[in-house]
């Protein structure tokens, strides 16, 4: 009982939020919206048992990716009058994509009116395992059966990282702002700073 | 507590939901109390350590100050400025107050005494602490203003830093207690030093972590050297600035929640949370809700005598220097000696050692075998074209 109201809270929420990050009109709200929808998701994969992945989609994307989303999209200069201009322009390409999205809708109803798939009913492998929480499933798969495909994929990613980093590397060394902080930590007074008591009118060389 | 309220002649739903709350009331109502105290414990260290008497008016010692001060922010006006955005303004600091008093449902005050025994407990911990940047970011930026916003893009920035080098250290910790549940990773530093020092931190290769642990968690709550998001020479009061009344008090109060979670997150990581310092009999007669309030109380102070000695960090070294290219290697590096460390001599990659699987032992290939029978793999296609 309890599991479908939660279920039902949450399913709703997802798609409220869901609608209202594409319907707000300020892309901070938007980003908000949709902050609110991970959560919910998050919420969903709990009723699933799935908490390990749960906890994930708050770590990675709640704490990480959609803070660096809410970063650039609060930093832009919003301008409303603009954003209304290219609407004659943009008006064929948009019409374009609702087309598409459509005739995807119209398709999809009538796949579905025309009996569903046969997906063959579950045969129990895919259910959790009595007794073990299912971060020790999760590595006993990645780190034994399909330790290739993970290392590989890890690697893959340390290739994007470091190809992200050499593209928007500047070749040439910054002219200024190099700072070497040791050689300021080791800097003592006496080396930085002259004491001389100069004849009046005399003044000092620099 | 659920069997006292079935004994009550409730349904154990009513009782599930019953003791629920009450555990939630129980929880939040003596830390919102300690919150008082603590900030009032706070000021009279800091003053000590400046030589100055710190509050010593409002009752017995100056102790109801927290308390006047909360009746006078009660009473106060809440000021919205008119070109914020009203909304955002005020559920800001309702996201720094709630999530502060979230993350409190895993932590353990003694065996067993836990609102929420969930097996990510440290996962949870993680991702509610990732939330807390969402009040000071919105509020920042809700509340149409400069310096707020500089504020909020500072803090974005620096908790991000940090969580990236806290994770790794968690990690280690959960590599060598072998879980992510809160009362297991405690009841593994039980005797962990020599056999009798209870903790992580009395160990070579966990005490670095700790060190580290602690400088992150002074930034993971923008205390002292790392306040720079409400670093007053520079933003004024950072993204308080526009706030006034309970709406500021939440911030104020949410803020020292997460320092009390963080304080508790030391002691429970490295510090063994109820555990008595010595595995020795005598000790354990204390009870282990004692021991763990008096490590909290250690690292509070520990807090405020970092932030009554050390000056502020400057925005760069802070960030970029310390965060990116001092924490960050060197918890990875960490990671990988210990992992490599229990490889070699807890764990047994060629298959000589015994394993324990679950409540048993067995030795390496059993353990595949029956790891492979329980997670149901499918067998391999070329031994179904052989049969």
């Amino acid at each position: 009982m309890i599991q479908l109201l939660a279920f039902y809270l949450f399913a709703a929420l997802v798609i409220a939020a869901g609608a209202f990050t594409i319907l707000a009109r300020n892309p901070v709200h938007s980003v908000l919206w949709l902050i609110v929808a991970f959560f919910n998701a998050a919420g969903l994969m709990v009723i699933v048992g799935a908490e390990f992945i749960a906890m994930l989609l708050v770590i990675v994307y709640v704490g990480a990716v959609a803070v660096l989303f809410l970063f650039v999209v609060m930093m832009l200069d919003i301008d409303f009058a603009e954003l209304r201009a290219g609407f004659i322009k943009n008006f064929p390409l948009g019409i374009l994509i609702a087309v598409v999205l459509l005739a995807e809708l119209v398709l999809g109803i009538g796949a579905y009116r025309a009996g569903a798939l046969e997906l063959g009913t579950p045969d129990g492998t895919g259910a959790s395992l009595v007794g073990r929480s299912n971060i020790e499933s999760i590595g006993a798969l990645l780190y034994g059966r399909y330790l290739f495909l993970f290392e590989t994929a890890g690697i893959i990613l340390l290739v994007a990282l470091i190809g992200a980093i050499v593209l928007t590397h500047r070749g040439a060394r910054a002219v200024r702002g190099q700072q070497n902080v040791a050689r300021q930590n080791a800097r003592k007074p006496s080396e930085a700073t002259v004491n001389t008591q100069p004849e009046v009118g005399q003044g000092v060389s620099l | 507590m659920i069997p006292v309220f079935e004994s009550w002649g409730m349904t154990p739903e009513w009782a599930w939901f019953v003791s629920t709350i009450a555990g939630i009331l129980l929880i939040a109502l003596p830390l919102m109390l300690a919150v008082a105290m603590v900030i009032y414990a706070d000021r009279k260290i800091w003053a000590a350590m400046a030589l100055r008497r710190g509050p010593n008016v409002v009752g017995p010692f100056g102790l109801l100050q927290s308390f006047a001060d909360g009746l006078k922010v009660f009473l106060q006006e809440t000021i919205i400025p008119s070109a914020s955005n009203k909304g955002l303004f005020l559920i800001a600091p309702i996201v720094t107050f709630t999530v502060a008093l979230m993350a409190w449902a895993v932590i353990p005050f003694n065996s067993g005494a836990v609102l929420a025994d969930i097996n990510v407990g440290l996962l949870y911990i993680l991702a509610i602490s990732s939330l807390g940047v969402y009040g000071v970011v919105v509020s920042g930026w809700a509340s149409n203003s400069k310096y707020p916003f500089f504020s909020a893009m500072r803090a974005a920035a620096q908790m991000i830093s940090y969580e990236v080098s806290i994770g790794f250290i968690l990690i280690c910790v959960v590599l060598w207690a072998g879980s992510f549940n809160m009362n297991a990773i405690i009841e593994a530093q039980r005797g962990h030093g020599l056999g009798i020092v209870n903790g992580f931190v009395f160990n070579l290769l966990l005490f670095p972590m700790w060190v580290m642990f602690l400088i992150s968690s002074l930034a993971e709550t923008a205390r002292a050297p790392f306040d720079l998001t409400e670093a007053e020479s520079e933003l004024v009061a950072g993204y308080q600035t526009e706030y006034s009344s309970m709406s500021f008090a939440l911030f104020w109060l949410g803020e020292y929640a997460n320092v009390l979670l963080m304080c508790a997150l030391n002691a429970i990581l490295f510090f063994g949370g109820w555990l008595p310092p010595l595995d020795w009999a005598p000790l354990y007669w204390i009870p282990g809700w004692i021991w763990f309030f008096a490590k909290i109380l250690f690292f509070f102070f520990v807090f405020s005598w970092v932030k009554a000695t050390v000056p502020r960090y400057r925005y760069d070294q802070l960030l970029m220097r310390l965060g990116w290219k001092v924490f960050l290697p060197l918890s990875l590096v960490f990671v990988v000696l210990i992992s490599g460390w229990l490889m070699a001599t807890r764990y047994d990659p060629i298959g000589r050692r015994e394993v324990v699987y679950g409540k048993i032992t067995l030795c390496q290939h059993e353990f595949d075998q029956r790891l492979s029978v329980d997670l149901r793999l499918p067998q391999c296609p070329e031994r179904e074209t052989a049969r």
